[in-house]
C-alpha cells in the first residue's frame, strides 16, 4: 500500500522507479515474465511472441501517433521493409541474427524519413492521406518487384542462431522476445523524459507555440517519423524469423489499422497503453474464437462465422472505446489503480 | 488511336461514377469537416441493399432504385446520430479512426447477413455496347455513367436551388453565421451524411452492376482519396473533375504501361498521382487553400 507521494529531494523526485510498491511490482512483473515460458504451453508461447512482436511495434506507432500527433495508416509498410530487410540481409549476406535487428531498423526509418518528409508542407489529414499513399505504393513494391522480394511466394528464412544456439522453437525465441520488448519499452519511457520526447508532446497540443518555443517542427516531425519506423523495422526483423517467412500478403493496409487501434483502445500517448492495446487486441480475437467454439458444440455451423464477427467487433472496439473512452486501457487502469491507492482507508 | 479513345471513354465513364462517390465523400466533409473513410463501405452497402430489392424480394427496378436511396439515407442518418454526434470536436485520429471502425463494422456485418459470396444484379440495361464513332463502350458502363451524372447534376441543382442546399452550403461557410440566420445545423450534419451515403450507395449500385457485388467492394472507396485530394477536399466541382481525371489515368496507364510495369497498374496510378499533388499542391484543384506555414 503506498500512501501519498511524499519527497525530500529532487533525486527522489526524479528517480524512475518512483517508491518501493512500484519496484516491488516491477520486480514482480519481470519475475512472472521469466518463469512464464517454463509453465505455458506452445500455442500460448506462440501467441506471447505475436503479441511481444505488436507491442514493439504499436510503441512505434505511438510514439509518432500518440505522442507527436502525426497520423500514419502505413506502420504495417515499415513493419514490411523491416521484416524484408531482414530476410534479404541473412538470405543473401548471411548476417547474423543480432546484427539484423538494428539494420532492420534503420532501413525502415530511412524509408520512414523520405514519407514523413511531405509533413514539412501538411499535417493532419493530408499528411494522413500521405502515408495510406505509401502504404500503396510500398505493398505494390513487395508484390512486384520480384528479383527482390520473391513476388508473391515471399522469402523463405532459416531459424535463426545466436552464437550458434538455433532459436527454433517459441520457447527459445521468447527469451528474444521478451527482452527487446523490455528494451524497447524502457527506452520509449524514458524518451518522453528527454528534450526530443517532449518536443514531440509539445508538437502534437499546439505546433505553432512548439515552434515558438524554439523546436524546429520539420526536424523533430522527422524524428518521430524514424524512431516510429525503426521500431516497425525491429519489429519486422523479429517477426520474419519467428514466422521464418515474408510475403507481401502479410502487410496490408488492414494491418496499419490494425495497429492504430491497439494504440486506440490502449491509450494514445501512452507506452502503457500500446502495451495494453497489443495484448488486448491479441487476445480479443481468440477469445471469440473460443466462444464460437462452445456454441458450435450447439449449432454447428457457428464457425462459419467467425471472420466477419471478428470484423465486426474490431470496428465495435475502435468505434466504443473512441466514443466512450478515448484515452484507452491505460486511463482505465490509472482510474483503478488510484481507487486502490488508498484503499482501504479512503478518507 | 481508337485504342487511345476506347481508354479514354472507358475513363471517363468509370470516372463518373467516382465523382459521384467522391461528391458523397465531400457532401461530409465539407459539411462536418469529417473524412469519412467507411465511403467505400456504404458504396457496398448501397449495392447489397439494391441485390436485396430486385434479387431477393423481386421488386422492379425503379422502385428498388427509390428504397435504396431511403434506406442508405436512413443508414446515413443513424450513423451520424448514433456515433458521429459524439465525436464533435475531438482530434483528427479519433474521428478518422471512428470511421475506420465504422467500415469495418459495416463490412462486418454485410459478410454476415449476404455471406462472402460473389452475387451479381439482373441484367438492367440492353446488352448491345454503345458504339460512339469509333469508339465502343459496354452499355454497363454507359449507362453507369449516364445515371452518375444524372445523380450528380440532381445534387449540384439540389445546392444551387433547393433550401436545404442552400441552407448546407451557409453551414459549410459559417457555422456562427448559419446558426444565427435560423438554420439548425446540427441537422444539417445528419442531412450530409444522409446525402453522402445516398450518392455512395448510388455509386456502388453502378459498379456493382458492372463487375458484381462482393463484402470487399468497399476496397474500391481508397481510390476514391485520390480523386477527393486531387479535386480539393472540400469542392464539388473538384470531386467531378478528379473523378474524371483518375479514372482516364487510371485507363491509360493500365492501358500503356501494363508490357513495361509488373502487375496492377492500374490500381497504382492513382496513388501516385495522389503523392504528386500532395507534393506540388496539397489542397487540390479547387479547395480552399488554408494556409499555414509548418
Amino acid at each position: 500500500m503506498r500512501i501519498g507521494d511524499y519527497k525530500v529531494s529532487y533525486a527522489a523526485d526524479e528517480a524512475v522507479f518512483r517508491s518501493g510498491t512500484v519496484r516491488f511490482w516491477l520486480g514482480a512483473l519481470f519475475v512472472g515474465l521469466a518463469v512464464f515460458p517454463f509453465l505455458a504451453g506452445d500455442y500460448l508461447l506462440y501467441m506471447a511472441n505475436l503479441t511481444g512482436i505488436a507491442i514493439v511495434a504499436a510503441v512505434g506507432l505511438n510514439i509518432l501517433t500518440g505522442a507527436a500527433g502525426q497520423i500514419s495508416l502505413g506502420h504495417a509498410a515499415f513493419v514490411g521493409i523491416g521484416a524484408y530487410t531482414a530476410a534479404l540481409l541473412i538470405t543473401r549476406l548471411g548476417l547474423p541474427f543480432l546484427l539484423c535487428l538494428p539494420l532492420a531498423g534503420l532501413s525502415a526509418a530511412f524509408f520512414g524519413v523520405i514519407v514523413g518528409a511531405p509533413s514539412m508542407r501538411m499535417k493532419g489529414l493530408y499528411l494522413c492521406i500521405a502515408t495510406l499513399a505509401a502504404q500503396v505504393i510500398f505493398e505494390y513494391v513487395f508484390k512486384n518487384w520480384d528479383g527482390l522480394t520473391g513476388g508473391i511466394r515471399g522469402i523463405n528464412v532459416p531459424p535463426p542462431s545466436i552464437l550458434g544456439f538455433s532459436l527454433n522453437n517459441e520457447f527459445r525465441f521468447y527469451f528474444v522476445t521478451a527482452p527487446v520488448v523490455i528494451i524497447v519499452v524502457t527506452a520509449a519511457r524514458n524518451l518522453f523524459r528527454t528534450r526530443v520526447g517532449r518536443a514531440f508532446i509539445a508538437i502534437r497540443d499546439r505546433d505553432f507555440s512548439a515552434e515558438l518555443m524554439g523546436i524546429s517542427l520539420f526536424r523533430y516531425k522527422l524524428y518521430a517519423f524514424a524512431l516510429s519506423s525503426f521500431l516497425a523495422g525491429v519489429a519486422g526483423c523479429l517477426w520474419v524469423n519467428f514466422i521464418k517467412i515474408v510475403t507481401p500478403e502479410h502487410f496490408p493496409l488492414h494491418e496499419s489499422i490494425r495497429y492504430l487501434a491497439m494504440i486506440i483502445v490502449g491509450g494514445l500517448g501512452s507506452v502503457l497503453g500500446s502495451i495494453f492495446g497489443a495484448i488486448f487486441m491479441t487476445i480479443v480475437p481468440e477469445v471469440l474464437k473460443s466462444a464460437l467454439n462452445l456454441v458450435s458444440a450447439v449449432s454447428p455451423k457457428a464457425m462459419a462465422f467467425l471472420s466477419p464477427l471478428q470484423t465486426v467487433v474490431f470496428g465495435l472496439l475502435i468505434v466504443v472505446f473512441l466514443v466512450f473512452e478515448p484515452h484507452g486501457l491505460a486511463e482505465m487502469w490509472r482510474r483503478v489503480k488510484n481507487y486502490f491507492r488508498l484503499w482501504p482507508f479512503e478518507h | 488511336m481508337s485504342f487511345f479513345l476506347e481508354l479514354v471513354a472507358n475513363g471517363v465513364a468509370v470516372g463518373g461514377v467516382y465523382a459521384l462517390i467522391a461528391l458523397g465523400f465531400v457532401l461530409i466533409y465539407k459539411a462536418t469537416s469529417i473524412i469519412n473513410f467507411a465511403t467505400g463501405e456504404f458504396m457496398m452497402i448501397g449495392a447489397y441493399f439494391f441485390y436485396t430489392f430486385m434479387v431477393l424480394l423481386g421488386l422492379p427496378a425503379v422502385p428498388a432504385f427509390i428504397l435504396v436511396m431511403a434506406c442508405s439515407a436512413l443508414l446515413g442518418l443513424v450513423v451520424e446520430r448514433a456515433i458521429l454526434r459524439h465525436m464533435l470536436g475531438q482530434p483528427t485520429i479519433s474521428i478518422i479512426m471512428v470511421t475506420i471502425g465504422l467500415s469495418s463494422i459495416l463490412l462486418g456485418l454485410a459478410e454476415l447477413i449476404w455471406t462472402s459470396d460473389f452475387k451479381s444484379f439482373p441484367p438492367l440495361f440492353p446488352r448491345a455496347p454503345v458504339i460512339i464513332g469509333e469508339v465502343v463502350i459496354r452499355s454497363n458502363f454507359f449507362w453507369g455513367f449516364i445515371i452518375a451524372m444524372a445523380a450528380v447534376a440532381a445534387f449540384a441543382l439540389l445546392f444551387k436551388y433547393a433550401k436545404v442546399g442552400v441552407a448546407m452550403r451557409a453551414t459549410a461557410d459559417d457555422q456562427m453565421a448559419a446558426f444565427s440566420m435560423g438554420i439548425n445545423v446540427r441537422s444539417m450534419f445528419t442531412v450530409a451524411w444522409a446525402m453522402g451515403a445516398i450518392a455512395a450507395a448510388l455509386g456502388g449500385l453502378i459498379i456493382g452492376n458492372i463487375g458484381g457485388i462482393q463484402p470487399n467492394l468497399g476496397h474500391l472507396g481508397l481510390t476514391i482519396f485520390p480523386v477527393v485530394i486531387l479535386g480539393g477536399l472540400d469542392s464539388i466541382a473538384g470531386a467531378v473533375v478528379g473523378g474524371f481525371i483518375v479514372g482516364i489515368v487510371e485507363n491509360l496507364a493500365g492501358g500503356y504501361l501494363h508490357d513495361y510495369v509488373r502487375g496492377d497498374v492500374k490500381e497504382l496510378a492513382p496513388f501516385v498521382v495522389l503523392v504528386l499533388i500532395l507534393l506540388i499542391k496539397p489542397y487540390g484543384l479547387f479547395g480552399k487553400q488554408e494556409i499555414e506555414r509548418l
